[in-house]
């Protein structure tokens, strides 16, 4: 494809999208071989918290934010890894490069499906962990606040998996790679979860809130513009 | 194979003769601090290892954008060079204010702000290590570390804002600032920038070496290519 003769209506760009994420949904809807096993590994990741810190009443109020969190984390590397290793072993990855779309539609098609998967994982654990730990965590300032973390994770997460997936450690690579990086995401989705949760003053959390939509928008737009070089031959 | 241009070799000799005379000043002339006494002449070169660091780092975010415009592997070579001595110095800067840390704050580590980020800095700069060795492609490693390098360039200062929020609403009582609480005498401040301008010229010549290195490094492989084929 060359540049500058780029007079392909808009629409197609969002067909592009929209037809990889699909291909992702679709074959996961076949297979459940990736939220499965992202489920599975929350869930325990849930019970070794119980162990590890003796979740008691007084403990869990003040933790909660952070389990979660970090299990999200963790369940999402486990996602990010998968979906981008299938795309690698069975040299989709190279198919869909060979399609004459943006190589932008693919990245923003694969972050919608990752982020996909994080929100059906995030979906179930929240009323698992509420059951298991007798806490209530229907709470819209919550859930939004898990829209926001997620988005910053999976469009990171995303690009730098696509990397690391194309290296020899791979799998091993992701999280080393990814977790310094989403330092800011983690702290702010902490801090504002458990805000939302201990019903502070909206003039405390708003500010998390706020880093959270600059962390989003600054880091989807960088690989937005950089995912062209890590998928280049 | 080309010898050290004549400029290096003065600027090995400069950086040797400059860091005897900040030794000298430092635990010669610099008075001892009242309150912290002795181990207060940690200090200047705490400072000044930061501020080779950040040299580093903030030369490695650079080229590895001029990088990823260019795709010439010259860039690359810089940017690895700037990375590993940001590394090296940044490690210093955490072992020297440990030091510093344990009889003034009473603890060796605090989770501050500025210590963190220098923590996670160094876990950026170790990852972005471990991502180099797991591709052999030169090009591929070049765009994929400059990638990198680009990502952790903006998520550091984020990462600063991040934690310094974290603080504000939790303040801890160990005191938050190394640097600008304590009250420094006129010859203290001459001397702590004549420090960081020591410290300077070493960086520009480890910086020039560890390029060379890279350079001959190149170099050898293209020979060895010859070889084989």
């Amino acid at each position: 494809m060359e540049k500058g003769t780029d007079i392909r209506p808009s629409g197609n760009y969002f067909r592009a999208v929209s037809a990889v994420a699909w291909k992702d949904l679709a074959a996961e809807l076949r297979s459940r071989e990736l939220l499965s096993s992202m489920l599975v590994f929350s869930l325990l990741v849930i019970l070794i918290f119980y162990f590890a810190l003796e979740l008691d009443v007084k403990a869990r109020e003040k933790i909660t934010a952070g389990a979660l969190w970090v299990t999200f984390a963790f369940a999402g590397t486990l996602g990010l890894n998968r979906s981008m290793a299938v795309e690698k072993d069975r040299g989709c990855l190279d198919g869909l490069l060979l399609a004459p779309v943006d190589r932008s539609a693919i990245y923003f098609g694969k972050a919608i499906s990752n982020l996909a998967f994080m929100l059906i994982v995030e979906v179930i654990v929240l009323p698992v962990y509420s059951v298991l730990y007798n806490v209530n965590l229907f709470n819209f300032g919550l859930i939004g606040v898990i829209l926001l973390g997620s988005l910053g994770y999976i469009s990171v997460g995303t690009l730098l998996s696509t990397m690391s997936v194309q290296t020899r450690t791979r799998d091993v690579l992701l999280p080393i790679l990814l977790f310094p990086v989403i330092v800011p995401v983690l702290v702010a989705a902490v801090k504002a979860s458990s805000g939302f949760l201990q019903n502070l003053e909206m003039s405390e959390i708003m500010a998390w809130v706020n880093l959270l939509i600059v962390y989003d928008i600054i880091f989807t737009a960088i690989a937005f513009m950089v995912f062209d070089y890590v998928v280049e031959e | 194979m080309s010898s050290q241009p004549r400029a290096l070799q003065v600027l090995n000799i400069l950086s040797v003769v400059l860091l005897l005379a900040a030794y000298a000043l430092v635990f010669g002339f610099a008075p001892i601090e009242k309150v912290m006494g002795i181990v207060q002449k940690v200090f200047y070169f705490h400072v000044a290892t930061a501020w080779v660091g950040m040299l580093g780092f903030i030369a490695a975010a650079i080229t590895g954008v001029i990088y990823l415009r260019t795709q010439n592997l010259k860039w690359d070579i810089i940017t690895v060079s700037a990375v590993e001595i940001s590394l090296v110095f940044f490690f210093i800067t955490i072992v020297l204010g440990s030091t510093w840390a344990r009889p003034s704050w009473g603890t060796w580590w605090t989770w501050e702000p500025r210590l963190t980020t220098a923590a996670i800095l160094e876990m950026i700069y170790l990852a972005y290590m471990l991502l180099r060795q797991g591709i052999d492609d030169p090009e591929r490693r070049a765009r994929f570390g400059a990638v990198y390098t680009l990502i952790g360039g903006i998520s550091v200062p984020v990462t600063f804002v991040s934690i310094r929020l974290f603080r504000t609403i939790h303040p801890v009582v160990i005191g938050s600032g190394g640097g600008e609480t304590m009250g420094l005498t006129r010859p203290m401040l001459g001397i702590m920038f004549f420090s960081i301008a020591v410290f300077s010229v070493i960086f520009i010549t480890l910086f020039w070496h560890r390029i060379r290195l890279g350079q001959l490094a190149d170099h050898v492989e293209q020979l060895k290519l010859k070889i084989t084929h």
